[in-house]
């Protein structure tokens, strides 16, 4: 049967472990890549041997700002460093929920903004800039506090709306994810127009999304989060793929269907939260990413969440590398640039493998 | 097994007797809302023997996908019960079901671009060994992948491999609905309305498929179909619904005659020998212009 297996890998018609641990391999060397890249671009350009120092720096694990450091070194570890890392695991949560979702919702054109959820972070932190909390409360920042409280309320009531007789009917969850946006959405467009005209643009400013360099404790506590969810999306990738069969196909395999949609869509939800807290509303990479990686490596959801979440990593780290540059020294919202940059790319891919679209 | 493979399924079910039997079956939607709202399925008592092909008839609405829900465990049956072997369906496991029961749905639609060995081999999920480590990766086994193998050379869907399942047509898709319906090493098949939606010559190739796989892999089969030639052609015998009762189960030569169906449908209809087989064959009436 080794003969069976090594033919279809051949014509990629099954995933196989090799060319599993090919492409992922592939893309964790081309991510290092991208991120050393990445770190040279900014406000300030520096040249790669002070990307280096910097690295080594933080490797050996001492402390910013001390003596034997350049100006152009305490700016790589204390600010570029994060925000780029916050920028790729921004992308990769934002690819692997969108994936995620569009199993789930069996719609390619689900993005991690449809259930509302994201509204409810962006009120949370509309409020706390309305209110003028700025400040940081146990080394964390507040803003991302509040939006993740939003999240997690909007989340409890799309959840109350949609819940029927213990199931989670798909159809009743995107109505109420969609109605909840359109009621929260207009409560920020009501505290931006009674915000100060300088206040308000900052806050226009981070809803189309941008990334800023948070501190390690923030960025610790992020990446935990990332990684805790990712891992339970892996290890429903199988149960995602029979799903994509329909509901009643897929309890007829044995799915628990109702439990995972449950856990699924909490779980996407709590990220969202905390990717809406952290960047505000970064478009099209969650929609672009799975859609762009599923044209080239099929929809195995096994090998489709994780190289998603890496190809949706550097995405928003170049696209924050642009964002920072490009209008030197002033920074535009990466939102911005993501939509330029992901439309006319997956057009290209549209075009370029129409017999594999949807 | 004749295929000369593992058989990894732990269920079992006898080889001679009832595979299925349903006992007082009755089933409604909504039970906690509307209190007097009539059975969808009334008190059905039925059995279908191991390797025996049973179509299911009746007008629309009369309970013949309810019928096939609740005997694959997708609803709950409200009173009595259905036996898979011996053993009440509520007191297996999803798992346990999956393993001995398969079902090709109506209709099937993917919105992904899945290829047709990965489709057949979600078959064969009901089977997979649950390691964390391995977080669902590579999980298929070869036993896996050569009973995914075998599935589509039985349907004869080998070709079509590394296909896109969106790509295919309505027959070759309906066939790898049956290939992975069999990936899952089914005891029993469940099939609603396998040949809608398709031409004659692939009716003809449906309906062949299922009557040699009974006989190769000797399966028990429930059909569902409106297509009452069907129903008089391929099944050994044949259950009439009528608004979720049973109206009648026999041969097709007890079932399909003009008084009966006239007290079914509500119509007349020709019924006569089909030249070949002999057995009953409907058509329609010269229409009254």
């Amino acid at each position: 049967m080794a003969d069976l297996a090594s033919s279809w890998a051949q014509t990629g018609a099954v995933l196989t472990i090799h060319r599993w641990a090919a492409v992922i391999g592939g893309l964790l060397l081309a991510c290092v890549a991208v991120l050393v890249l990445c770190l040279q671009f900014g406000a300030t350009s520096v040249g790669m041997g002070t990307v280096a120092t910097a690295i080594a720096h933080l490797l050996r694990g001492q402390e910013a700002g001390s003596p034997s450091l350049g100006t152009s070194e305490i700016i790589m570890v204390q600010i570029r460093f994060p925000r780029v890392l916050m920028g790729f695991f921004v992308g990769a949560s934002l690819a692997a929920v969108g994936v995620t979702l569009q199993a789930l919702l069996r719609n390619p054109l689900a993005d991690p903004y449809v259930l509302g959820v994201s509204s409810g972070s962006a009120l949370g932190v509309s409020l706390a800039m309305l209110l003028g909390i700025g400040t940081t409360f146990m080394l964390l920042p507040v803003l991302p506090l509040f939006g993740f409280a939003g999240g997690l309320l909007a989340l409890l009531v799309i959840y109350r709306l949609a819940q029927s007789k213990g199931r989670l009917p798909v159809h009743s969850l995107l109505l109420a994810g969609v109605i909840l946006n359109a009621i929260l959405t207009a409560f920020i467009m009501f505290i931006t127009s009674i915000m100060e005209p300088n206040r308000s643009a900052g806050l226009m400013a981070w809803l189309m999304g941008s990334l800023t360099a948070p501190g390690y404790p923030a960025l610790g506590i992020f990446l935990m989060y990332v990684v805790c969810v990712l891992a339970v999306l892996m290890h429903k990738a199988r149960s995602l793929n029979v799903l994509t069969l329909g509901e009643e196909t897929a309890r007829s395999l044995g799915v628990n269907t109702e439990g995972t949609k449950k856990q699924l869509f909490a779980l996407t939800a709590l990220l969202t939260g905390a990717i809406v807290s952290v960047s505000g509303m970064i478009g099209f990479v969650g929609m672009v990413v799975p859609h762009a990686v599923r044209l080239l490596i099929g929809s195995d959801h096994r090998l489709l969440i994780p190289a998603s979440a890496l190809v949706g990593g550097m995405f928003l780290a170049v696209a924050d590398a642009i964002a920072r540059t490009i209008m030197a020294p002033a920074e535009i919202p990466v939102g911005i640039v993501t939509a330029l940059a992901g439309g006319p790319f997956f057009l290209y891919l549209l075009l370029w493998r129409k017999d594999r679209m949807l | 097994m004749t295929l000369g493979l593992t058989e990894t399924t732990r269920s079992w079910l006898p080889v001679e007797g009832p595979a299925i039997e349903v006992v007082g079956l009755s089933f409604r939607y909504h039970t906690t809302e509307e209190r007097g709202r009539v059975w969808t399925l009334d008190h059905l008592s039925f059995h279908v023997d191991a390797g025996e092909i049973l179509g299911i008839v009746g007008p629309n609405g009369s309970g013949k996908s309810s019928l096939l829900k609740v005997l694959s465990g997708l609803l709950p049956a409200g009173e009595g019960e259905v036996r898979l072997g011996g053993l009440s369906i509520g007191k297996r496991s999803q798992t346990d079901v999956a393993r001995l029961v398969a079902v090709v749905p109506q209709e099937y639609t993917q919105v992904f671009p899945f290829t047709v060995a990965e489709t057949v081999l979600m078959g064969r999920f009901p089977h997979r060994t649950v390691r964390w480590w391995s977080m669902g990766i590579g999980d298929e086994t070869a036993n896996d992948l050569a009973y995914a193998h075998q599935s589509m050379v039985d349907t004869d869907v080998l070709s079509l491999a590394d296909r896109l399942v969106s790509d295919l047509s309505g027959g070759e898709r309906q066939r790898v609905m049956i290939a992975r319906a069999l990936a899952q090493e089914p005891k029993i098949l469940l099939l609603d309305e396998p040949t809608a939606f398709l031409d004659i010559n692939h009716q003809i190739d449906i309906c062949s498929l299922i009557a040699r796989l009974r006989t190769e892999r000797r399966l028990t089969v429930v059909l569902v179909s409106h297509d009452l030639n069907v129903a008089s052609q391929y099944c050994d015998r044949v259950l009439m619904l009528k608004e979720g009762g049973l109206c009648r189960i026999g041969s097709p030569e007890e079932i399909i005659r003009p008084d009966v169906l006239r007290m079914l449908y509500g119509c007349d209809v020709v019924v006569d020998a089909h030249p070949q087989t002999g057995r009953p064959r409907v058509t329609m009436p010269m229409g009254t212009v």
